[in-house]
């Protein structure tokens, strides 16, 4: 963890949440929250902290307690620090009918840990999702942005496998490129 | 094979592009409706063409667009509700991965319908990939003149743009989606006001599936009384059913309204049969929500009729023996299925997608995931299964948004056609012989 990097947005980043800003009218500029909550957890090690939070705040020029509302709110923000790769494994009707029970005990046992825990090189959590969008390519995995689909437990070997190797944090946010 | 309107380029190699869309075609609905039609005459052949909203709920698309406010001299907004998040249903995501720009088209027609100069599309945040997609399509339109101002040098401007949500199915409820997309927590609004009058920015607004404004493209292309030809009776035009579990073929498949179930299920065309040559045992047609079925019934009618895919079919005998086509997330059960475990991953689902605003949904989805659990753990008694059914009884219709009505109606369809199941779970389950369940 970058335990003392300042939490402030790159001037790449704060360029595009000022992007983000412009696409809602004069005064809306509240909606721009979620998006930039994005922008924030991709850019501050994929959870949110009260400095965070707070910084987020100021981007938007609206009260904290307005921002920590909608942090707990919503699934996808992480309140707490996650490991580098964080499994999302559905555990929802069409998952489970194809398998996701086994999927999720696999992990369990091979990385040792149980739901919600993180490993303790860091390098994974695993969490349980209800239903992404792929029922018909279950069982599945989200991890940042990716969904790893049809998924067996060999496969599955050889996904954390790879992910160890690349060794890099997953986000969900893969660019900042918005359209103009 | 039936016709396809929506998925009839999906196998056109390059088709994601603005180019290769627009040489099969694509956004001459655009064309036609800014050149050619007034924005009524847009909602009339919208109108004529019997589109139900295709985000589950079925409302007319028409008769939803002349409700909005065009007299309020304020602005008005189309919202794509994106949030596809109805376990079971995945056809928003595949259209839109696919083809983005029958999205973009279709909410650039429908823009125009409602005189909206600013549209949205709310986008699951799970799908940032999707989103990403689609920001692309929509510099693409930008780029060749079909957004942005005086739209194909017409006096129509729009500008389109993509909204990210962060995981919450309630946010695809049409009001929580608004309030979300106003930057606060997803907590249903109370209705009136309903949002043609006061939605976005309180402003008036229209909120419509991703499908429903897909199929705009066809409506205006064709004329809304040819699309209505397509289909029964009031279930006009195609539909796209994602399907999955026992099936061999899961997957997304454009359907003409009307077909049979059992030809659905079995023919190779669709899904290709029950895996593993095992039996069919239930369906859940519709996504989570709507009332599960035993195969018997999903078949034929109580009548001994074949069921079939339409809105009227599907509902025939009401929630006693019949269901609903609902987001058409269609999930098939083989004979090995226990249909208890099941439900638990529904009512588990239900209680961590609901807001907490109304105390019926928040403590009564808790209760039944609750008890389910110790159902399963073999901690139950056969009491527990009437006290489920009045949970569910208390839930329903008393709460401010139909998540509560989403979470009571699986629960009592279950127990009503698989009562001994329930039966044998609470009697059978001692200590020794607990099941194998998740507890996660
Ligand atoms: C709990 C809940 C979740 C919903 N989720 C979705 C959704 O993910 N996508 C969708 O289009 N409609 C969803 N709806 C229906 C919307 O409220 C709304 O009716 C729909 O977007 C209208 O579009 P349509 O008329 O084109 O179907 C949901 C409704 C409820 C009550
Ligand atoms: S049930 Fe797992 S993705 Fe839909």
């Amino acid at each position: 963890m970058a335990e003392n990097k300042a939490i402030e947005f790159s001037s790449d980043t704060l360029a595009v949440a000022k992007k983000i800003i412009a696409r809602y009218p004069e005064g809306k500029h509240k909606s721009a929250l979620i998006p930039i909550l994005h922008l924030a957890q991709t850019e501050f090690d994929g959870w949110l902290s009260v400095e965070a939070m707070d910084y987020v705040a100021s981007v938007l020029n609206i009260k904290p307690i307005e921002v920590y509302e909608v942090v707990t709110f919503y699934s996808m923000f992480n309140t707490k620090p996650v490991g580098k790769c964080l499994l999302e494994v559905c555990q929802t009707s069409s998952c489970w009918l194809r398998g996701s029970d086994e999927i999720i005990n696999h992990i369990k046992k091979k990385l040792n840990i149980e739901v919600g825990e993180t490993t303790a090189d860091g390098m994974f959590t695993l969490k349980t999702v209800e239903c992404l969008g792929s029922c018909g390519t279950a069982p599945m995995l989200q991890c940042g942005g990716d969904f790893h689909e049809n998924l067996t437990t060999e496969k599955l070997d050889s996904l954390l496998e790879k992910m160890k190797i690349k060794n890099e944090r997953s986000t969900y946010l893969k660019s900042l490129n918005l359209s103009s | 094979m039936g016709k396809k309107l929506l998925l009839e380029h999906i196998n056109e190699p390059g088709i994601q592009s603005f180019e290769v869309y627009r040489k099969k075609g694509g956004y001459a609905s655009v064309e036609k409706a800014l050149k050619t039609m007034k924005p009524d005459d847009v909602t009339e052949e919208v109108k004529r063409s019997g589109l139900r909203g295709r985000g589950g709920a079925g409302f007319p698309t028409g008769m939803k667009w002349s409700f909005i406010d065009k007299k309020s001299g304020k602005p008005r907004y189309l919202v794509c509700n994106a949030d596809e998040s109805e376990p079971g249903t995945f056809k928003d995501r595949y259209l839109m991965e696919h083809i983005p720009h029958i999205l973009i088209e279709g909410m650039i027609t429908s823009s125009y319908a409602l005189g909206a100069n600013t549209s949205y599309i709310y986008i699951r945040g799970e799908y940032m990939y999707v989103a990403q997609i689609l920001e692309r399509a929509i510099d693409e339109a930008y780029a060749n003149g079909f957004l942005g101002d005086h739209i194909l040098g017409t006096d129509y401007s729009l500008n389109l743009y993509v909204h990210v949500g962060a995981g919450a199915y309630i946010c695809g409820e049409e009001t929580a989606l608004l309030e979300s997309l106003e930057g606060k927590r997803g907590n249903p609004r109370l209705k009136p006001p309903f949002p043609a009058v006061a939605g976005l920015y309180s402003c008036p607004t229209v909120v419509n599936n991703v499908e429903t404004i897909a199929a705009v493209v066809p409506i205006v292309n064709l004329g809304g009384d040819e699309y209505a030809k397509i289909g029964v009776g009031r279930s006009t035009g195609t539909k796209l059913i994602s399907a999955s579990g026992h099936i061999n073929k899961p997957g997304v498949y454009e359907i003409e309204l009307g077909l049979p179930v059992e030809e659905f299920i079995f023919s190779e065309e669709y899904c290709g049969g029950v895996w593993k040559e095992r039996r069919l045992k239930a369906v859940v047609a519709g996504g989570s929500s709507v009332p599960i079925l035993p195969a018997g019934l999903i078949l034929t009618t109580a009548k001994g009729e074949p069921r079939l895919m339409t809105y009227e079919s599907l509902a025939d005998g009401g929630f006693v023996t019949g269901t609903m086509l609902g987001s058409g997330g269609f999930i098939v059960m083989d004979e090995t299925t226990n249909i208890v475990q099941n439900l638990f991953t529904f009512t588990r689902f239900y209680r961590h997608e609901s807001c907490g605003q109304c105390s019926p949904c928040r403590e009564g989805t808790a209760w039944m995931e609750k008890i389910l659990h110790r159902l399963l753990q073999g901690k139950g008694k056969k009491t527990d299964i009437d006290i489920l059914v009045n949970a569910a009884k208390n839930i329903e219709g008393n709460t401010i948004c139909p998540l509560g009505d989403a979470a009571a109606w699986p629960v009592a369809a279950a127990i009503r056609h698989f009562r001994k199941e329930f039966e044998e779970i609470a009697e059978s389950t001692t200590e020794g012989k607990k099941l194998e369940i998740a507890t996660h």
